[in-house]
């Protein structure tokens, strides 16, 4: 649906990702225009209820939680922040379920499609790759399925997350104009793989 | 490198966190109240302990909120308060 | 064509790969496994190069990182200054000289790859020999993360130089069955070839792996945190002082032990051994067995253990007890040792005053590497018993065990060890149990005689008494230092420099504090020691800085116009981090022709500039009006939604922050624009009120900064433009005024439209999802093609607002500058009881008459730009010093409109005095500029409607 949105953060990277990726040691690739929705509300409110039965999931309150439907991923941000992550073209249906749900009650939607772009690194090689620019201990044991982070990676602040502990694979979102600094980041990081 | 417990994401690198100086140090009810004194107090005068000292940080490559800690300044050892409630507000 | 002190048999060198290498202008041979130094030996080789403040011949004094003579400077492969031969791993083709102190940096860039990576680990171990390997072990076998890290190139520490047996057998079969079971530990990591060289605050450890020359990576920098440490760091030997104590060919006794096991090599053929502890002897015995001659072990204790005594007696080496070196002869070589008895001894031995010899070892005594610990902040003791500084405290998570503690024989140090490894382990929450450890032999010990300066050696002497040999300080240096009334250990450092050198003081330090302590005739515990600190062993720069250089020394920011910016050759202006284009020169064009061109088109045409790195955050709540009210100077709740406001932001103490402008997007809702740099910083400053001061208060933040590309588009015409690509917002000026917004469909895709100017202009700003930023702006360029739309950069946006008199906040402010002080007071709300800043707006020094106000500057119309930053004198020649300064030029440009050169400052009291003529000091020639009001032109503001 490139006509419907353009432009990707990463689409002058496209070929560097691919560059980097050695088969069955690494992949990278550049996952775009997702929905991605940043809600605000008091997790303890009725508008919290009202929104986790709306989207068909509970707003995780562990923090670095992630809930998923079969559509959504809801990344825990914040004590009373989360980032609702879909597939593309749904911010709309989104935040109008959100706001719906929301009601008359303090809290905020926003659409932050556009705000981040996502990286997916997976393989073997993805735990080693990261350790190279984040401090995070990434051990299976301490950052499993399901789990998110904000951290950094090298310079750039991220939202990491963790699809599969067993067969490797992260989402790394990351501000679309530190998107290109991090893949020329990760593809250096990356480039002893290929030797 | 410090390991900052934030209340909220446990505990990550210093580098991860902004330093949000003495904590405790409240904005005046009434300003316009204040004499230029008291109110230079506010603005200018903090504690410089060695030892302890209850600080606040921003967990800003994180979850963003700002917390309050107590630390040895000579050892850096730090002494979290239990409640998020009590670290957040 | 081996070295003629080559052993032909024995050492860890391979011996079926010879290697050439080439050392102040010589080629040798030597093997793979060898360093520099134990090539050189093999070869005959003791002096490399001469002493730093002296110029004396200095040769090789030990076989490890606490090298205090052996400075090389690597020619090839690459130039790389101040290593020391004993830990420079020898390869084909390497050329090296030696090196005086100082040395060359390369004048090309490094070809290397460095690099980094965070590692986590329950247990990290620091030191792969008897003792780290056997805590190794221990924790390894719990399940525990382990991390073990040495600073050789091989496993096994003391064990590769003492060629002792472990279960009756070479000791070399239990490191490699140990190593080998470690390597296949799943969550084990085993680093050879691995400096930790700092320890820092919660057990972060810092070490440099040394990968190989021919690896991807040459060197990569280990960030470990570690929930526990062991400390197995070993002990460094320490020399003795005496006259003549440089001559090369003196070396630490356990170091010629060491080249005789792991290299095969012979340091020399009849040797003098002098010594105060027991373990020299082992080193007499083993070089004797290899072939050396042991012309004498002296001893200064007055009786020898009897084991080794027995020994010695066997071999037919004669040991003189009570004896010291108190001299050397030899130019660039030792070739003899003068011996004298201990005058307190009560009877000397007969001895020959002078005993041949080209090898002279020493040993002063064992100092425990405590450097890792006393980085923890563990304190240290002097112990008597072993004369050396040892642990003391034990700090939180790290424990210092084997030699590194002052346990010196190697029985002690594997059951200690695997003690260490399984309390670390257990610590960190493992059912750890001891691994078993191998039998090694031992006997009893004869204390050590702890010896700083000998007795009955002349004063006078003392210049040729070495302390420091890599900072050519002697015992003359120390007893200046005292003389001049310093006791402090640390002010005699400073004095003498003892210590300062590559190996910071490794084998130096505590001597010093011994010598001191005779001088002041106080204790060495009195004395004391100086401070450990990071890193342990040097560190190359390039190491540290990883893959942080070049392009990804920082991070680039850009925009989604970036590429098209690209394919205009157009120079960027760095923004915090963010590339902006600068200006756009059409061929031939230099920066001010290209500017005065810019600004043209946009005060006459239309002109269109990327503005998507303004920061952006969405405030959302039933009380988002209120807050507005408290951060900004002026009144934000009584804007209408759809309409837009322009705000400043003072911190508490009233000075200007930030700026930018409020757009009302519903009832509860705005969308607040930042500078560039600020964005991140204006988030962070609003959240601490919110979530500190006022969290009663309804609001939510959400940075939206990236979600939009946003373009200007500014000049007469762009209203023209804008209305070929939308057809669904009305442009009329009634329909759509100035500092109101709109949604609409731009080229196609929704946008939101405002009518914002920062050049006095017409002008609009559209905003699109950052997806279609670039096709957006190349739709409104195309459809001004036929107006000549003229894409501007950051340059002529700064000309265009500065004659409009908008300042730039941090360019015409820095931090010291109100809303007042800039001719703003329109912008500060009279009608609130509070808004951040307000307060201090009557404080005495906010209120005084002279403060600097931003004013205008009008040099003469023919001359050049006066330069930023130019300081603003009274008269037109300069009285004496000190010159009243009145201010300085914050931003300066030649004007198109104008067609002359104007400028922005910040003058005391500027205001009062406008329509005066002021100087700019400019080099060596003064300027007049006369005072003006800060708006230029258009003062009518007849122009933004177009």
């Amino acid at each position: 649906m490139a006509e419907l949105h353009g432009e990707s953060p990463l689409a002058a990277r496209t070929e560097t990702l691919a560059d980097s990726s050695v088969p069955g040691a690494l992949q990278l690739s550049e996952v775009a225009f997702t929905a991605q929705v940043a809600l605000r509300v008091d997790p303890k409110s009725p508008a919290a209820e009202r929104i986790g039965t709306a989207v068909g999931t509970m707003l995780p309150n562990q923090p670095g939680q992630v809930a998923r439907t079969e559509q959504l991923q809801i990344l825990w941000m914040g004590p009373d922040e989360w980032l609702l992550v879909g597939p593309e073209g749904s911010a709309e249906r989104i935040q109008a379920t959100l706001t719906e749900a929301l009601g008359e009650e303090h809290g905020s939607v926003v659409d932050v499609s556009g705000n981040r772009t996502i990286v997916e690194v997976t393989g073997p090689k993805s735990r080693e790759l990261l350790a190279k620019g984040c401090a995070l201990d990434l051990h299976r044991r301490s950052f499993a399925s399901d789990q998110c982070a904000q951290t950094l990676l090298a310079r750039a602040g991220v939202v990491l997350l963790c699809r599969d502990t067993e067969r490797p694979s992260f989402w790394i979102f990351v501000r679309a104009s530190f998107a290109r600094y991090l893949a020329d980041w990760l593809a250096d990081a990356a480039a002893e793989y290929r030797v | 490198m410090m390991l900052i417990p934030c209340p909220w994401c446990g505990p990550r690198n210093e580098t991860e966190f902004h330093y949000g100086g003495q904590a405790d140090v409240s904005y005046p009810a009434e300003p316009q109240q204040l004499s230029d004194a008291d109110w230079a107090r506010f603005l200018f005068y903090r504690a410089n302990p060695k030892g302890i000292f209850t600080e606040r940080w921003n967990h800003q490559a994180g979850c963003r909120r700002w917390f309050t800690i107590r630390r040895d300044t000579t050892t850096n050892e730090i002494f979290q308060d239990d409640s998020h409630e009590a670290v957040t507000r | 064509m081996t070295g003629e002190y080559r052993l032909a048999e024995g050492g860890r060198i391979n011996r079926d790969r010879p290697v050439r290498f080439r050392f102040d202008g010589h080629d040798y041979e030597g093997f793979d496994g060898d360093t520099l130094a134990s090539a050189l030996l093999s070869n005959g080789v003791h002096q490399v190069g001469t002493s730093i403040r002296y110029g004396r011949p200095r040769g090789i004094a030990s076989a490890g990182p606490e090298e205090p003579n052996a400075l090389v400077q690597i020619e090839e492969p690459f130039p790389e200054p101040m290593l020391t031969a004993t830990t420079v791993e020898l390869r084909d083709g390497l050329v090296a000289s030696s090196l005086p102190g100082q040395g060359r940096l390369a004048t090309e860039p490094d070809p290397a790859r460095y690099d980094a990576i965070n590692a986590h680990c329950d247990v990290l171990i620091v030191g792969a020999g008897p003792t780290g390997l056997a805590a190794a072990l221990s924790a390894a076998r719990s399940g525990a993360r382990v991390i073990i890290a040495d600073a050789d190139t091989e496993f096994g520490g003391s064990l590769l130089g003492s060629g002792e047996a472990l279960d009756h057998a070479p000791a070399g079969r239990w490191i490699d069955r140990v190593t080998a079971e470690l390597r296949d530990t799943p969550d084990v990591t085993v680093l050879p070839h691995t400096t930790v060289f700092g320890r820092y605050d919660d057990n972060y450890l810092v070490a440099v792996e040394h990968r190989g020359e021919d690896a991807f990576t040459r060197q990569r920098t280990w960030h470990i945190r570690a929930r526990e440490v062991v400390l197995a760091t070993g002990s460094h030997e320490r020399p003795l002082v005496f006259p003549g104590n440089d001559r090369p060919g003196t070396m630490l006794a356990t170091s010629a032990r060491t080249y005789v096991h792991r290299y095969g090599v012979l340091p020399g053929r009849r040797a003098v051994v002098f010594t105060t502890n027991d373990s020299a002897y082992a080193a007499a015995i083993d070089l004797h067995d290899a072939g050396v001659e042991i012309a004498a072990v002296v001893d200064v204790r007055p009786v020898a253990t009897t084991l080794w005594t027995a020994r010695c007696v066997e071999r037919g080496i004669q040991i003189l007890t009570s004896c010291a070196v108190t001299g050397t002869s030899g130019t660039d070589r030792v070739s003899g040792a003068q011996i004298s008895p201990v005058p307190s001894a009560d009877s000397a031995p007969t001895v020959p005053s002078e005993l041949d010899c080209d090898l002279l070892l020493v040993s002063g005594g064992w100092n425990p590497a405590v450097h890792l610990h006393s980085q923890a902040r563990g304190t240290v003791r002097y112990s008597e018993e072993i004369g050396a500084l040892v642990p003391d405290s034990t700090p939180r998570g790290v424990r210092s065990v084997g030699a590194a503690a002052g346990s010196f024989t190697t029985g002690e140090c594997l059951r200690t060890g695997s003690e260490a490894g399984r309390d670390a382990a257990r610590e960190a929450g493992f059912g750890a149990d001891t691994a078993e450890v191998p039998g090694a032999p031992s006997g009893p010990v004869t204390p050590p005689q702890p010896t700083w300066l000998l007795p009955g050696v002349p004063a006078e002497s003392g210049d040729e008494q070495f302390v420091d040999l890599a900072r050519d300080a002697t015992v003359a240096d120390v007893r200046k230092a005292v003389g001049a009334g310093m006791s402090s250990v640390e002010h005699i450092k400073r004095f003498t420099t003892i210590g300062t050198a590559h190996d910071q003081g490794k084998t130096s330090g505590l001597l010093s504090s011994g010598v001191i302590a005779e001088l002041l005739g106080v204790e060495v515990a009195q004395v004391g020691a100086t401070t450990f600190r990071p890193p342990y062993a040097p560190v190359a720069f390039a190491a540290l800085a990883g893959r942080d250089r070049g392009d990804l020394y920082d991070p680039v920011r850009v925009t989604a116009m970036h590429d098209w910016h690209l394919t205009q050759d157009c120079p960027f202006e760095n923004v915090g981090q963010w590339k902006r284009p600068w200006y756009y020169p059409q061929p031939g064009e230099d920066m001010d022709s290209a500017v005065l061109r810019e600004c043209h088109a946009v005060r006459t045409g239309v002109g269109m500039q990327d503005v998507s790195t303004l920061g952006k955050i969405d405030v959302q709540g039933p009380d988002a009006a209120e807050f507005l009210d408290l951060v900004y100077t002026n009144k934000m709740s009584t804007l209408k939604v759809g309409r837009i406001r322009y705000g400043l932001m003072c911190h508490a103490d009233g000075m200007v922050f930030d700026d930018g402008t409020v757009m009302r997007t519903g009832e509860h809702r705005y969308l607040i624009s930042t500078t560039s740099g600020g964005a991140a910083g204006v988030l962070e400053w609003l959240e601490d009120w919110l979530q500190t001061e006022w969290p009663h208060l309804q609001v939510h933040l959400t940075s939206v900064t990236e979600h939009w590309a946003t373009i200007a588009l500014a000049g007469p015409r762009s209203r023209e433009v804008l209305a070929r690509v939308t057809s669904d917002i009305d442009l009329d000026n009634d329909a759509f005024p100035f500092m109101s917004w709109t949604d609409g469909t731009v080229a196609g895709k929704a946008a939101r439209v405002c009518r914002i100017s920062f050049s006095g202009e017409l002008a609009f700003e559209i905003n699109v999802p950052w997806w279609h930023g670039r096709e957006v702006w190349e739709a409104l360029y195309q459809a001004g093609s036929d107006q000549d739309i003229t894409p501007y950069g950051t340059e002529t946006m700064h000309v265009l607002r500065a004659e409009k008199g908008f300042p730039i906040v941090g360019q015409d402010t820095d931090g010291t500058v109100t809303p007042h002080d800039l001719g703003m007071s329109w912008a500060v709300s009279k009608k609130k009881d509070d808004f951040l800043g307000m307060r201090s707006f009557s404080r005495a020094d906010t209120v005084r008459s002279d403060r600097k106000h931003l004013v205008g500057l009008l040099p003469p119309a023919d001359s050049a730009v006066v330069p930023e930053g130019t300081q603003l004198v009274e008269l037109a020649e300069l009285p004496e010093p000190p010159v009243p300064m009145l201010g300085h030029i914050t931003s300066s440009y030649r004007s198109a409109a104008l067609d002359r050169p104007f400028a922005l400052a910040l003058v005391k009291s500027g205001r009062d005095r406008i329509g005066q003529t002021i100087y700019g000091h400019v080099g060596d020639r003064l300027v007049p500029v006369e005072i003006t009001e800060p708006v230029f032109y258009d003062k009518e503001g007849n122009r933004r409607d177009g």
